[in-house]
């Protein structure tokens, strides 16, 4: 057996039971290799259950800083016997499978292919502890310490980090520092380490910051000015209100009265948070709600409401597997059509994909700017991958002299002044009207809001010309949007190429790791990840260049793919699809070998493969 | 029609009120509803609640769902900012608004329709969080705006036109804004000025969630013999509600009786209603003995009216949130953004 020799660069895999407590360890386990100056992504593979089902948590160690999936399991910590079979199957030949020794195992239940590691994690933890709680909680820890030896992580990282966390609670300092020497004292005495992967320091981290993206969502909402937040759980969206709220308490709290400058409403329904937001949002406070697709399909009414009535509001779509119910606690980038033509008519909406924790920040606060510059629904389009992972991003960054863009409300004084106001009425050429806040004036300005349509002063109008002067005036707001929001990034090929490739949110670092992999192997192709819809100027720009251009996304139905063809009526025969929509995270090894597969001189008919999870 | 703007020929004998308003100062839009329906009379009502209370225009925010009820914050306050929201989600966006700015006066018009089928959870969750309003449910027992069909008002067992029976027990909004802990809540009648008024001025000075249930009778839909109540027909007419100049017009039913006192009023198709006003004396702090009273009377045949009950130290929503003071939609970045410094604290513990 040749065994997997690597130094910095594999993927290890823990199978647990949710409820266990092992998230925590898991995560304790990353943060120690990230310490170690080497980059770590970690995702959470977890059932739409509370306690008792399997849960996985991956963690790709990568010293050159690919942040995507790779694919392919080098060890496996099978702790959880249910789904053993499964998770033995999954470790790549060569290696390695670590497990709790306590009780004996078949020889037919292991493999001759792998290297077994056993632990008597059970024995270790009960002779240690009395508690039954104790033994289950110490028993993750205890695996974290022995794993920390067999890859050669210092335990003086692992120490550091236990202070900094019960800073102030010496008793739950010392005994976690007591459990992880249990694990390190047990693989000292009895096995050989470090294994053939393992982990050297490095300094690939700098000053890089750990993180997932909708803790970051919610902070972009705390800094972009957001005072009014309306929700109603749902996977995987819920931590972004909640952390919202968590923010809040620290950061919102005026230091006089100790009351709160913002409101937060967990709401009966979506139709309510939606509603909550449309009310606030028209009363001039910035307000947010965050859902998943579900929530989406019952707040469109309200969606086409704001559209029409030109109310601002944020929406934080984190995206999950669809349609129905689908796979809650999976990711998709599936809610792009349901997002961007959202309610009945004619509708077209703003959306923002943000790639990573750092870009949800920015997003988020972006939106809440780009709601009231544009009096419209803003999306901000994250996904269950970005959303509850942590992820190694940049840091994040806010400028003191950065003002809230409030758009274009008319003041008292402006009215007084004889300004016309029109709340319909185009004035600028942006297509953006001008609205007044209830309570402005005595007798200027005042309007009533409907979602029928009008003329340019808000009357009740059915009259055709009327609509149609309203309608052509979102479009061409529609227009201004695309030049207002994030603008699309190109990674230009080394040399000149007519091949592009298209890519969006969370597939961004799977691509970042693809194209390097596809110019190894001679394919030149240059990348434009879109950030926002409508599209940009580049983009058509980007279209026209190139002959070929590949559209990766993670949906079954190449949602961008038509979004393209419909807006820039671009010849669909220059596009080629390229999807991913198992559940799983799009890998840069399926993305690589499905460009290169579409590149051949021959070209096959055999169409993409999808990945096994 | 909307559109056309009520001329403002002001009298300069115009009485004015203490913040200089006259009471044409306080209507809106020429009705476009049917002539003498009653949500008129609930909208001339609020006219005289608002200018009696001398509550500047501008300072009320009237918001309504979808039908012809929720049409009538155009009919009103012209001076107001309005807003027409979406079939029975009222309440969510009145929240929403109320929690941006808490210094406006909220008034939210909605209908039995509105209320009680599409919104009945928005309303039930509006009272339970005691969001500050004067929320006003114009019912009338039918869909008016979708020509007639059965609320969730409409009494079991009245019939239709076509002779269909309603086989579903009636919701009532007053029970269960009592249940839910709405601290001001009263039912009245659309034609009883001298009672409506009154408990629309109460409602819009109330701390907390009012809610006043007032029975409107449509005049287009409901002239049927077969309707146990004059709200609770339905009668399908194509083209009534656009072509409203062929409906013969009915004058407004308008009831004066004493307080105590138990009167018949008869409703345009010719059935009766049984309005039974409180006492003088009655005592309307207990939420519990509001219930019991209205449901034996219910038992009887009559419809209690007048404020059934009514928290005086009502808690808002912004007391539950303790949120600022100063108003949320007026807050600077200065106030909101923690800054880059606070930014770096975070960075440094998220590595
Ligand atoms: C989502 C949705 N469903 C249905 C309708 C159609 N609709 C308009 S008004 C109305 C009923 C109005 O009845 P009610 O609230 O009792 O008011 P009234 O007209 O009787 O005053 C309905 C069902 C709608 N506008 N929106
Ligand atoms: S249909 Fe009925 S509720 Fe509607 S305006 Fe006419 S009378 Fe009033």
């Amino acid at each position: 057996m040749k065994r997997i020799e690597a130094v910095n660069d594999f993927v290890i895999k823990f199978a647990n039971v949710n409820g266990s407590g092992s998230a925590s360890a898991n995560e304790l386990f990353a943060k120690a290799i990230l310490r170690m100056g080497v980059p770590v992504s970690p995702r959470n593979i977890f059932p739409s259950n509370i306690q008792g089902m399997p849960t996985w948590y991956e963690a790709r160690v990568c010293e050159k800083g690919y942040l995507g999936r790779r694919g392919g399991v080098d060890m496996m910590v099978a702790m959880n016997p249910q789904t053993w079979a499964a998770d033995v199957a999954e470790v790549q030949s060569g290696g390695y499978l670590f497990y709790d020794s306590t009780r004996p195992v078949a020889e037919s239940a292991l493999r001759k292919d792998i290297e077994v590691i056993g632990v008597p994690l059970t024995e270790i933890c009960n002779a240690a502890y009395a508690d039954p709680r104790q033994r289950q909680l110490f028993k993750n820890i205890i695996y974290v310490g022995a794993l920390s030896v067999l890859l050669d992580v210092d335990a003086a990282v692992f120490e550091t980090l236990f202070a900094e966390q019960y800073r102030g609670k010496e008793l739950l300092l010392e005994s976690n520092v007591r459990a992880l020497h249990l694990g390190r004292d047990y693989v000292k005495n009895h096995l050989q380490a470090p294994l053939g992967i393992r982990v050297q320091r490095a300094d690939k981290v700098g000053n890089q910051i750990f993180t997932d993206g909708n803790s970051a969502a919610a902070l972009g909402c705390v800094y972009g000015g957001a005072t009014v937040a309306a929700w109603y759980p749902i996977t995987p969206s819920s931590s972004v209100a909640e952390t919202f709220q968590k923010f809040c308490d620290k950061f919102r709290v005026e230091p006089q009265s100790g009351k709160n400058r913002v409101a937060i409403v967990q709401a009966e329904d979506e139709l309510a948070s939606i509603g909550v937001v449309v009310g606030a949002g028209w009363n001039g406070a910035r307000a947010f709600t965050a859902t998943s697709g579900p929530g989406i399909s019952l707040m469109t009414e309200f969606i086409g409401l704001a559209y029409f009535a030109e109310i601002p509001i944020t929406i934080i779509d984190v995206q999950r597997g669809g349609p129905s119910t689908g796979m809650p606690t999976r990711t998709q980038q599936s809610d792009l059509l349901a997002c961007a033509y959202a309610s009945h008519g004619d509708t077209k909406h703003v959306l923002l994909f943000p790639e990573d924790p750092h870009e949800c920040f920015e997003h988020a606060a972006a939106a809440l700017d780009l709601a009231e510059r544009l009096q419209t629904p803003i999306f901000v389009m994250s996904d269950l991958d970005i959303g509850m992972n942590q992820r190694l991003c940049k840091p994040f960054t806010w400028d003191d002299a950065r003002a809230y863009d409030r758009g274009k409300v008319m003041t008292a004084e402006e009215l007084e002044a004889g300004k016309d106001f029109g709340r319909y009425k185009d004035v600028d050429g942006d297509g953006i009207p001008w609205r007044t806040l209830p309570g402005t004036h005595p007798t200027l300005g005042s309007y009533f809001t409907r979602g029928t349509t009008r003329d340019p002063y808000a009357r009740y109008s059915e009259r055709g010309s009327d609509y149609v002067y309203n309608m052509e005036r979102l479009l061409k707001k529609f227009k201004t949007a695309a030049a207002l929001a994030p603008q699309p990034e190109l990674r230009r090929a080394e040399r000149a190429t007519r091949l592009g490739v298209l890519y969006f949110g969370s597939t961004s670092p799977a691509m970042r790791e693809a194209l390097d992999v596809l110019t190894q192997q001679g394919y030149e192709l240059d990348a434009l990840r879109l950030r926002a819809f409508p599209f940009a100027e580049s983009v058509s720009q980007f279209m026209a260049e190139h002959d070929k251009v590949f559209v990766v996304e993670q949906n079954r139905d190449a949602q961008m793919h038509t979004l393209l063809v419909n807006e820039l009526s671009i010849d669909p025969a220059r596009l080629v699809k390229v999807l991913h929509y198992d559940g799983t995270p799009i890998t840069a090894r399926f993305i690589s070998e499905a460009i290169a597969q579409n590149l051949t001189p021959v070209q096959t008919e055999t169409p993409l493969q999808k990945e096994a999870a | 029609m909307t559109y056309l703007a009520k001329p403002k020929l002001h009298h300069p004998t115009l009485t004015t009120n203490a913040v200089g308003y006259t009471r044409r100062d306080y209507e809106g839009r020429v009705s476009t509803l049917c002539a003498g329906c009653g949500h008129d009379s609930i909208s001339a009502a609020i006219v005289q609640a608002c200018w009696e209370l001398n509550i500047e225009p501008h300072r009320v925010a009237k918001l309504s769902g979808i039908g012809c009820s929720s049409k009538t914050p155009d009919y009103f306050l012209g001076a107001s900012h309005g807003f027409n929201t979406v079939h029975g989600r009222m309440p969510s966006v009145l929240t929403g608004a109320n929690l941006a700015n808490r210094d406006l006066l909220y008034l939210g018009v909605s209908g039995d329709g509105d209320s009680a089928s599409i919104g009945l959870g928005q309303f039930a969750n509006a009272m339970r969080r005691g969001v500050r309003m004067a929320y006003i449910v114009e019912n009338n027992g039918v869909y008016g705006l979708t020509k007639g069909q059965f609320s969730a008002t409409a009494d079991r067992g009245s019939k239709s036109k076509k002779g269909a029976v309603n086989r579903d027990n009636p919701v009532d909004l007053v029970g269960l804004a009592l249940q839910l802990g709405a601290t001001y809540v009263a039912r009245s009648f659309s034609g009883d000025k001298e009672q409506l008024v009154p408990l629309i001025k109460g409602a819009l000075e109330h701390g907390g969630a009012a809610f006043i249930d007032v029975i409107s009778p449509c005049v287009t839909f409901n002239n049927h013999s077969g309707s146990t109540k004059s709200y609770d027909y339905v009668r399908w007419h194509d083209e009534a509600v656009s072509r409203i100049d062929f409906l013969p017009a009915h004058s407004e039913i308008t009831v004066d009786y004493a307080a105590g006192s138990t009167i018949d009023v008869l409703q345009h198709d010719g059935s009766t209603l049984r309005l039974s006003k409180l006492h003088a004396d009655y005592d309307p702090t207990d939420r519990y003995a509001a219930l019991s009273y209205m449901h034996e009377r219910q038992a009887r045949g009559e419809i209690v009216t007048g404020l059934l009950y009514l928290d005086p130290v009502a808690v808002d929503l912004h007391v539950s949130l303790n949120t600022s003071d100063t108003p949320l939609n007026t807050l600077q970045a200065s106030e909101l953004c923690p800054g880059a410094q606070a930014l770096e604290k975070i960075n440094a513990s998220l590595r």
